[in-house]
C-alpha cells in the first residue's frame, strides 16, 4: 500500500506540475491589461509597474519564479484587489467556501444514502418514484437556478432566512440546501443502482436462507456492499461542488473564493484566476487521492491484495 | 392423475407408436424471438417518462428549426419604451394581463408604456423593451445547438480514440490512458474557463472549450466496450480473414456500440447544455445581445426579485429540457442495459 | 421410514412479460430421514424452483398456484415470515450453486459461517466462533483458526465451496438441500465435495436433497432419485433402479448423455430438441415432442405415474397394460441386462419392503 500511495502522490505532482505550466503559459497569451486602470497610467507608470511585478523580465525566467513561488505557497499579486497577495485573498476567502461545501457535501450524500437505499429496498414503490424523481429534479435543474428560487421564496418572499449577507449559520443554509441537490441526485442515483445489484446478488439471498429478516439482511450485508463503490463519487462530486459554488456564492453575496473566481474572470484579474486553477487542482487531486486511498481501505478485497486493482 | 386416466378413452389407437413429432410445430409454440435491437425498443416504449420526454424534446427542436426563420418579433431589437413589460396575451388571461403589481395597485403597464392596442408581449420585454418570447426561441435553439456540437465534438475525438485505445491495447492503450488520466484530473471547468479567456467568447469557443474536455467520458466508455467486443467470435473471425481494420470498426464495432454511443450522447447534451447557461450567467458565455438560455437567465437574474417572470421562463424553459433529455437518457439506458434496472 | 419432508401436488407460475410461466406443474415427491434425494433433469426443468419454495426463497413474481409443503406435519406454505426464518439455516439449509459469488466479499469467513448460530440465537459470539471454527476444520479448511479472518477472495473455487457448506451445517440441519453445488468446479475438486458431503451426512445425520443435471454425479450419493422434466416429475425410483432399470423415454435420454465407462458408447449422445415452452405446456407428455418411442396418447394426455416397484414409479404412456412393447435403445438394454444378472447374483437387492409410497395412488 505504501509504494502504492508513493507513485499515486508522484503523479499528483506531475499532473499539478502540467497545470501550472499549462496555466501559465495560457495567462502569459490572454488578451488585455492586467492592470486595474491602465488607461489612467502613463508609459513611464506602466514600465515601472512591470519592472516591479518582474514582467518586464523574459517570459522562461518569469515562469521559473512562478514555479519556484508555487513551491513556497506563493500565487502571485492580484493586480485588481488593492494589491493584495493572491494566496492572503484565498486565505480570507476560503472558510465560508468550506463551510458551505462541507455542509453541502455532508447533506447530500447522508441524504443520498438513505433515499437511494430505501428506493432500492423498496423498488417500484411509491418511495422508489419518489427518490427518482428527486434524482431527476437534483440532476436536471442547474444549481443556479435552484439558489434563485430558494432565495425567491424562501428569503425574499417568506422571510426565512437572509437574502444576501455573511453572517454565520442561518446565512449558510439556502447556499447549502441549493449546492446539496447535486450530490444528493448524484448519490442516490448511485447508491440504488448498486443497492439493487448487491441485492440481486448470491450473497444476498444466501443471507436470506441463514435465516436473517430482510431487514438484517440489509443491515449486516446489503448496506455495506453497496457503501464501499459510492466513496468513489466523491471526486465528481467535489468537481460539481467547486462549478457550483461559484454561482451560488454569486447569487447569496457570500464572500467566499467561488464568488472571488467569478469576479476575477470579469475583471481580467489573471495572477488571482491563475491562483485560483491551482487551488481547485489541488483540491480535486488531493480529493481523487484521499477517495482511492479510502476505497483501498475499506475494501478488503484491495485492502489485502496489496497495490494493484485501484479504481480509478 | 389417475382419475384423469379413467376418463380418457383408450383405443388401441392411442397407443401406436408414432414417435418425436415435427419439431417445426415445437418453433411455433415457443414465443417469437426479438433481436435486441427491437427488445430494447419495446422496453423503452414501456417506459412513459421516457416516450414523453422524446416528444417533449421533438416539439422542442421543431419549435427551434421554426425560429431560425421566424419570430414573432426581432429578438435583438430595443424599444427602450416598452421596456420590463409584463406578459399579456390577447386582451389578458390570468397571469397574462399586461398589469403589474405597483406599490399594492395594479398598474395596466402597456397602457402606462402607449403600447398601441393590438400589440403585447407573450411572455414579456426585457430592459431593453425586446420581445422575451422570440428571445426565449431563440435561446433554446442556440443552447440545443451548443448542446448538439459540443456532442458532435465529443463523438469524433472520443469515438476513435476509445476504439484505438481499445483495440491496439498494449503501450498504445497504455499511453493513451495516462493522457486521459491526467487530463480528466484537471478540473473541466478550469479548462473551459481558461479557453474561454483566451479566444473571445462565442458559439465556437464555448463549443471547443467544451469539447475539449468533453470527450474523456465517452472515450472511456468506447473503450471498455471495445474491449469486451474485440474478443467476440464474429470480430476474431474478421480479423483472420484479414479485414482491414477500418472495415472491421464500421461494420462490427460502431453497429455494436451504437447502443453506448446513443446513451452517452443523451447524456451529454444536457450537460452541455448546463455548461453553456453556466457559463453565460457567469459572464463568460455566449456574447450579447444574442440570447441562449444562460444569457436569459443571467439577465433575468438580475431583477428576478421584482420583475420575476424574466427568470421564470427560460428556468422553466431549461428544466424542462434538461428533465427531459436525462429521463430519454434514463430510458434508453435501462432498454438497452435491462440488467441496471431489474 | 420416518418422512421428514412431504412435497404434495405443488404448482407454481412465474408472471413474466409474455405471460404465466408455469415452472412447476403439479410436483410430489417426500423425503426420508437420512436419506439423500437426488432431483436430476435439464436446464429449465424446475429443479430450482422446488428446492427454493421449500426455503420461501421464490422471486417475487413466482405465484404458488398450490400444493403443500409439509416439513414435519407443518406446511411452510402457510407459515408466516417469521416462521420460515426460523426454519431457515436452522432445520433447512441451502447450499447454492456457485461458490464464487456466495459469500459476503466484504465480510470474514469466521462470521459469516458463525451467523445462522447467532440469528438463531443458540449461543453466544465466543461459542459460535468455536463452533464455526470446529465445522470449517470438518469440512476440510487446513488451519481454520488462522483463517477465520479471511476473506472470501483470499480462498480458491473449492475452499469457497468447503466455505459455502460449513455455512450450511453449522447448525446441524435436518435437512441439507444442494442446489447444483459442484457444477461450478472441476472435477476432481467435485469429487472431493461429493465424498464431504457424503460423510458429513454420516457424522450429523441429516437428509440430503441434492440437485444436478450431471446423472453420473447421482450414482455416489444418492438413496433415490427424481427425474425432472418441464415443470413436473417424470419418473423416481430406487438408484439402482433408476440408473439400470430405467422406464421413462425421458431418462434413458439422460443415461445415455451420460459418460460412463460401463455404457461403451462411442459417440456421446444428446437429446434432440430443446425442453417446451412452460408459457404454454403441451397436453400430453411434455417430453413427447422430442420422444422418438412416444405413442399417440403421448402427445394428447398427460400419462399417470404407473407402478413399477413399491419404490419406482414412471409416468409414461409404455408402461400401460395396452401399450406394445417397445424395445429401448440398446445401451439401455445393457442396463437392465446388468441389473437383472447383480440381482441375480444377489449382489443388489430390489428392496421390495423398504418403503411403500403412499404419494401417487395406482
Ligand atoms: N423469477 C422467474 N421468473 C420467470 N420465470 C422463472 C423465474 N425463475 C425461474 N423461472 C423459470 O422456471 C423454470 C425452471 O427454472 P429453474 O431455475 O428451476 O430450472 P433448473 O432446473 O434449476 O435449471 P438449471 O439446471 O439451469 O439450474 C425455467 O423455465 C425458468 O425460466
Ligand atoms: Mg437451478
Amino acid at each position: 500500500m505504501g509504494k502504492y500511495i508513493l507513485k499515486r502522490v508522484g503523479y499528483m505532482i506531475l499532473t499539478l506540475f502540467i497545470i501550472a505550466t499549462a496555466t501559465f503559459f495560457l495567462m502569459k497569451l490572454m488578451p488585455g491589461s492586467p492592470y486595474a486602470n491602465q488607461a489612467k497610467m502613463t508609459t513611464e507608470q506602466i514600465n515601472i509597474m512591470n519592472h516591479q511585478y518582474g514582467l518586464d523580465k523574459p517570459t522562461f525566467q518569469q515562469y521559473l519564479i512562478y514555479l519556484g513561488g508555487l513551491l513556497h505557497g506563493d500565487l502571485g499579486t492580484s493586480f485588481q484587489f488593492n494589491n493584495q497577495p493572491v494566496s492572503y485573498l484565498i486565505a480570507s476567502r476560503i472558510g465560508p467556501s468550506m463551510q458551505i461545501g462541507l455542509q453541502a457535501i455532508i447533506l447530500g450524500t447522508l441524504l443520498g444514502i438513505l433515499l437511494g437505499a430505501i428506493a432500492a429496498i423498496r423498488k417500484n414503490s411509491w418511495v422508489d418514484t419518489v427518490a427518482t424523481f428527486f434524482a431527476i429534479i437534483g440532476r436536471s435543474i442547474p444549481n443556479f437556478v435552484f439558489a434563485v428560487l430558494l432565495q425567491f421564496f424562501l428569503a425574499f418572499k417568506l422571510h426565512l432566512f437572509p437574502i444576501a449577507l455573511w453572517e454565520g449559520f442561518t446565512s449558510s443554509i439556502l447556499p447549502t440546501i441549493a449546492l446539496a441537490m447535486a450530490p444528493l441526485a448524484t448519490t442516490a442515483r448511485f447508491m440504488r443502482t448498486e443497492m439493487v445489484d448487491v441485492l440481486n446478488s448470491d450473497y444476498i439471498e444466501l443471507a436470506r436462507a441463514k435465516g436473517n429478516t430482510p431487514w438484517q439482511t440489509v443491515a449486516k450485508h446489503a448496506l455495506r456492499n453497496s457503501l464501499i463503490p459510492v466513496v468513489t463519487i466523491i471526486g465528481p462530486m467535489a468537481v460539481d461542488l467547486m462549478v457550483g459554488s461559484m454561482v451560488v456564492e454569486n447569487i447569496f453575496s457570500i464572500p467566499g473564493i467561488g464568488d472571488q473566481f467569478v469576479k476575477s474572470i470579469t475583471t481580467n484579474d489573471y495572477s488571482t484566476i491563475m491562483g485560483l486553477t491551482m487551488l481547485y487542482s489541488t483540491m480535486l487531486v488531493v480529493v481523487i487521492l484521499i477517495v482511492d486511498i479510502l476505497y483501498g481501505l475499506i475494501d478488503p478485497r484491495i485492502r489485502l491484495s496489496g497495490s494493484e486493482g485501484s479504481q480509478s | 392423475m389417475s382419475e384423469q386416466a379413467d376418463k380418457l378413452e383408450l383405443t388401441p389407437d392411442s397407443f401406436k407408436r408414432v414417435g418425436a413429432n415435427d419439431t417445426d410445430a415445437q418453433e411455433k409454440i415457443s414465443a417469437p424471438s426479438l433481436t435486441f435491437f427491437q427488445d430494447a425498443i419495446r422496453r423503452l416504449k414501456q417506459n412513459k417518462a421516457a416516450i414523453i420526454s422524446f416528444w417533449l424534446l421533438a416539439i422542442i427542436i421543431l419549435i427551434s428549426i421554426v425560429s431560425i426563420w421566424w419570430t414573432p418579433s426581432d429578438p435583438n431589437a430595443q424599444h427602450v419604451a416598452y421596456a420590463n413589460l409584463p406578459p399579456k396575451i390577447g386582451n389578458g388571461i390570468p397571469g397574462f394581463t399586461g398589469q403589474a403589481n405597483v406599490g399594492g395597485q395594479l398598474v395596466d403597464k402597456y397602457a402606462q408604456a402607449n403600447v398601441p392596442k393590438g400589440t403585447y408581449y407573450i411572455l414579456g420585454t426585457d430592459y431593453l423593451g425586446r420581445d422575451l418570447f422570440s428571445r426565449l426561441m431563440k435561446g433554446i435553439a442556440l443552447s440545443l445547438l451548443i448542446g448538439m456540437l459540443a456532442t458532435l465534438f465529443d463523438l469524433m475525438i472520443g469515438v476513435p480514440y476509445g476504439i484505438i485505445s481499445g483495440w491496439r491495447g498494449g503501450h498504445t492503450d497504455t499511453i493513451m490512458q495516462r493522457i486521459i488520466e491526467i487530463i480528466s484530473s484537471i478540473p473541466n471547468l478550469v479548462v473551459v474557463i481558461l479557453m474561454l479567456l483566451l479566444f473571445t467568447p462565442g458559439l465556437g469557443s464555448i463549443v471547443v472549450a467544451m469539447g475539449i474536455t468533453g470527450w474523456i467520458t465517452m472515450a472511456r466508455l468506447i473503450r471498455a466496450e471495445t474491449l469486451t467486443l474485440k474478443t467476440q467470435e464474429y470480430v476474431l473471425a474478421a480479423r483472420t480473414i484479414g479485414e482491414s481494420p477500418f472495415k472491421i470498426a464500421t461494420k462490427h464495432l460502431i453497429p455494436n456500440l451504437s447502443s453506448t454511443i446513443i446513451i452517452q450522447t443523451m447524456f451529454s447534451i444536457p450537460t452541455a447544455i448546463f455548461f453553456e447557461a453556466f457559463l453565460s450567467f457567469i459572464g463568460i458565455g455566449i456574447p450579447a445581445p444574442n440570447a441562449s438560455l444562460g444569457t436569459l437567465l443571467s439577465d433575468g437574474q438580475k431583477t428576478f426579485r421584482f420583475l420575476p417572470y424574466q427568470m421564470w421562463y427560460p428556468a422553466a424553459a431549461i428544466s424542462i429540457i434538461m428533465i427531459a433529455f436525462n429521463l430519454l437518457a434514463d430510458g434508453l439506458r435501462d432498454a438497452f442495459d435491462p440488467k441496471t434496472n431489474n | 421410514m420416518e418422512k421428514i419432508l412431504d412435497v404434495k401436488n405443488l404448482q407454481i407460475n412465474f408472471a413474466t412479460f409474455a405471460g404465466q410461466v408455469q415452472a412447476i406443474r403439479d410436483v410430489s415427491f417426500h423425503l426420508n430421514k437420512g436419506e439423500t434425494l437426488a432431483i436430476v433433469g435439464e436446464s429449465g426443468s424446475g429443479k430450482s424452483v422446488t428446492v427454493r419454495s421449500i426455503m420461501g426463497l421464490l422471486a417475487n413474481n413466482a405465484h404458488i398456484v398450490g400444493g403443500e409443503i409439509d416439513f414435519k406435519d407443518q406446511d411452510i406454505l402457510s407459515m408466516t415470515d417469521r416462521q420460515i426464518e426460523n426454519l431457515r439455516g436452522n432445520d433447512i439449509s441451502m447450499i447454492f450453486q456457485d461458490p464464487m459469488t456466495s459469500l459476503d466479499p466484504t465480510m470474514p469467513i469466521g462470521k459469516q459461517v458463525a451467523e445462522p448460530l447467532l440469528i438463531h440465537g443458540q449461543m453466544n459470539k465466543a461459542a459460535a466462533m468455536a463452533r464455526a471454527e470446529e465445522v470449517l476444520e470438518l469440512v476440510g479448511i487446513t488451519n481454520a483458526k488462522n483463517r477465520m479472518k479471511d476473506y472470501p477472495h483470499q480462498f480458491s473455487g473449492g475452499q469457497r465451496q468447503r466455505v459455502v457448506i460449513a455455512m450450511a451445517i453449522v447448525n446441524y440441519p435436518e435437512i441439507l438441500i444442494a442446489d447444483e453445488p459442484t457444477t461450478a468446479l472441476d472435477v476432481t475438486i467435485q469429487a472431493q465435495i461429493i465424498d464431504l458431503m457424503k460423510d458429513l451426512q454420516r457424522k450429523i445425520d441429516t437428509s440430503i436433497i441434492f440437485i444436478t443435471h450431471d446423472l453420473g454425479v447421482v450414482a455416489g450419493i444418492a438413496d433415490r432419485v427424481a427425474v425432472m422434466y418441464a415443470g413436473k416429475i417424470v419418473e423416481y425410483g430406487t438408484v439402482d433402479e433408476i440408473f439400470y432399470d430405467p422406464k421413462h423415454p425421458y431418462t434413458w435420454g439422460l443415461l445415455n448423455s451420460m459418460p460412463t465407462l460401463d455404457t461403451h458408447s462411442e459417440k456421446l449422445y444428446a437429446i434432440p430438441g430443446t425442453p417446451p415452452n412452460l408459457l404454454d405446456p403441451p397436453d400430453g407428455d411434455a417430453f413427447a415432442p422430442r420422444n422418438p418411442y412416444a405413442l399417440a396418447i403421448d402427445h394428447e394426455a398427460m400419462p399417470p405415474f404407473f407402478k413399477v416397484t413399491n419404490t419406482h414409479y414412471a409416468a409414461t404412456w409404455l408402461l400401460h397394460p395396452d401399450a406394445p412393447s417397445i424395445e429401448p435403445p440398446a445401451a439401455i438394454q445393457q442396463r437392465q441386462q446388468l441389473y437383472r444378472d447383480l440381482i441375480a447374483s444377489g449382489q443388489i437387492g430390489t428392496f421390495p419392503q423398504k418403503e411403500t409410497d403412499k404419494n401417487v395412488s395406482n
